[in-house]
């Protein structure tokens, strides 16, 4: 390969050998983590916000569009979820459908009205729209308000697995945490990723050629937006609750903010920016209020020190990419 | 005359403002030339061009391609019907290698853009045809190297290459040669001499002995509108066209 001069290396054979082996490397030490003894409610939780993060990352590291508003298909998911499983009382496995079903419908509607402007204009669209969904939800009925929907039933995935069992809701979580994973890997290398890419990389070019870029746009945006939203559903079983914080723009701006330290653009680096910014969370949590000075002053020694992000500069450094 | 013409315009005007831009153009682009739309700075071609390509709304006139009304045709429905434009500053995905620039020009009418879940590797089928266009244009040493690591004159090949993959009818290219040391021009003027045998061409050029040797028609534009049109021997007598580019003192 020869040498590269800036921040993203096209893929390769090797590079996708590469992104392989560390996937195999990242699923072995997820599995292996109920025998660890760390504590399995932090990492189901990280997974949840890391897929989150993942999706995001489709819709800019490979679309280039930034959305300010990515908590409107967590949350929504996650209050559909609650409310299908805790009201109609259905079964996990239709609870995960229904919430995904509405983040997607709610992704077909946004990312109609959104996908027209480009840029800053872009991401002020979407945060008016979550910001609008947080206001809905603040006074709707369904959402008990501040509350939120509380001790939500587990139930039995599939009427099998039992997923009050921590050890079992773990592996249900990670599974399906691996899978949505693997289809993002997969649409950021398939015939739709590579038209993705030219219009990221010149969007005039990529018209003139003879794409509609609008709807490659939207498209994406409904898989991110969507994909978003499975988290949102899982992330229900793991705290049995929904509630306005996972609407909210500070939400949004997490994402955002995970996305941005793991490394943009990169296929890893959401996931590892989600495990950063949980567990800073967790751990930090002694400190209160100062944990978002904390978090301030790492989001500004990111984009100031290590803009590439921390799988970015790693990829970088040794000329991969991951 | 839709067979003589391909591409006919009639009285295309664009304002901004109050400002004249392009003020009543009519031009007619015969099949199998090099047509050259020259000027000044300032003189409207690329609005002219920008007009053509549909990349800007016109305020009046209308645009006919092989006889059909093209005047609210959307841009990427303009390239569909075989109508394809170049940049002015060299379009290629800066991050995609010349092979997979080319292929995605390539992949698009095959219907399987939006394949979400299919491998990327289904596009190694255009690997072969993407190689020879690669080739035609003398690229072939660069088909992995990333388009960000070409020389300038090597990206405006490239980005020739990608637009000859659509297999267009017509050319508009913006500018071919702007930007490029001498060596880049004859290689470039080559090239566009070349496959101006299959395909019409309409170019914007700011410099008239560029386009000399190359174009079979030229078209003057000054302040928006059309001053002169004929061969290269014609105009270089006309002294209109020297004014305008010497200025009223010289002429």
């Amino acid at each position: 390969m020869t040498a590269m001069t800036d921040d993203t290396l096209p893929i390769t054979p090797r590079a996708m050998r590469d992104e392989m082996i560390v996937f195999g490397l990242m699923a072995v030490l997820l599995a292996i983590v109920p025998f660890t003894g760390i504590y399995p409610f932090f990492v189901m939780q990280a997974l949840c916000f890391a897929l989150v993060a993942c999706a995001f990352n489709l819709l800019i590291g490979y679309g280039g569009l930034l959305s300010f508003g990515h908590a409107m298909f967590l949350g929504t998911a996650g209050y559909c979820s609650a409310h299908a499983l805790k009201v109609w009382n259905l079964p996990p496995e239709l609870g995960i459908v229904v919430g995904t079903a509405a983040a997607f419908a709610l992704a077909i509607v946004t990312g109609y009205v959104s996908i027209r402007r480009q840029g800053i204009y872009f991401s002020m669209i979407t945060l008016a729209l979550s910001q609008l969904l947080y206001f809905i939800y603040l006074q709707a009925p369904f959402t008990h308000g501040e509350d939120g929907i509380q001790g939500i039933p587990q139930g039995r995935l599939f009427g099998v697995f039992d997923l009050s069992q921590p050890t079992i809701l773990y592996y249900v979580v990670l599974a399906g945490f691996l899978g949505a994973f693997l289809l993002i890997y997969r649409t950021i290398n398939s015939p739709f990723g590579e038209v993705l890419k030219s219009i990221r990389e010149n969007e005039q070019r990529a018209i003139s050629l003879g794409y509609k870029t609008d709807q490659y746009k939207w498209l994406a945006f409904i898989l991110s937006g969507t994909l978003a939203g499975f988290a949102g559903a899982l992330k229900v079983f793991v705290a049995q609750n929904a509630s306005l914080t996972d609407v909210h723009w500070t939400m949004s701006g997490e994402i955002v903010l995970m996305t941005l330290v793991g490394g943009l653009g990169t296929i890893f680096g959401p996931v590892v920016g989600a495990f950063v910014i949980i567990a800073m969370q967790q751990y930090l949590a002694g400190f209160g209020q100062w944990v978002t000075v904390i978090q301030g002053v790492i989001f500004v020694a990111c984009v100031l020190l290590f803009r590439r992000g921390i799988i970015g500069e790693v990829a970088h450094y040794f000329k991969r990419s991951l | 005359m839709a067979d003589e013409f391909i591409l006919e315009t009639h009285g295309l005007t664009k304002e901004f403002a109050g400002f004249f831009a392009v003020r009543d153009v009519s031009l007619k682009v015969r099949r199998g030339h090099i047509h050259a739309l020259i000027g000044p700075n300032g003189a409207g071609k690329t609005t002219c061009f920008n007009l053509l390509t549909k990349f800007l709304r016109p305020s009046a006139g209308t645009i006919l391609y092989k006889g059909q009304d093209i005047t609210a045709t959307a841009p990427a429905d303009v390239a569909r019907l075989g109508l394809v434009r170049s940049f002015q500053i060299s379009a290629v995905f800066p991050h995609l290698t010349a092979l997979e620039n080319v292929r995605v020009a390539l992949q698009r009418q095959h219907g399987q853009s939006f394949d979400f879940w299919r491998s990327k590797s289904v596009l190694n089928r255009f690997n072969g045809r993407a190689l020879e266009l690669l080739n035609d244009v003398g690229l072939s040493e660069f088909a992995n190297t990333p388009a960000v690591e070409m020389p300038y004159g090597r990206k405006r090949a490239l980005e020739i290459a990608t637009t000859l993959a659509l297999d267009p009818e017509m050319m508009l290219l913006d500018e071919p040669m702007a930007g490029m040391g001498h060596e880049d021009i004859d290689k470039i003027a080559a090239l566009i001499k070349r496959i101006s045998a299959k395909y019409t061409i309409l170019m914007v050029e700011h410099n008239l002995s560029v386009v000399a040797n190359l174009s079979d028609v030229i078209t003057v534009l000054t302040r928006g509108h059309v001053l002169a049109e004929g061969s290269y021997a014609d105009l270089s007598k006309d002294e209109r066209v020297k004014e305008a580019y010497l200025g009223a003192g010289h002429a």
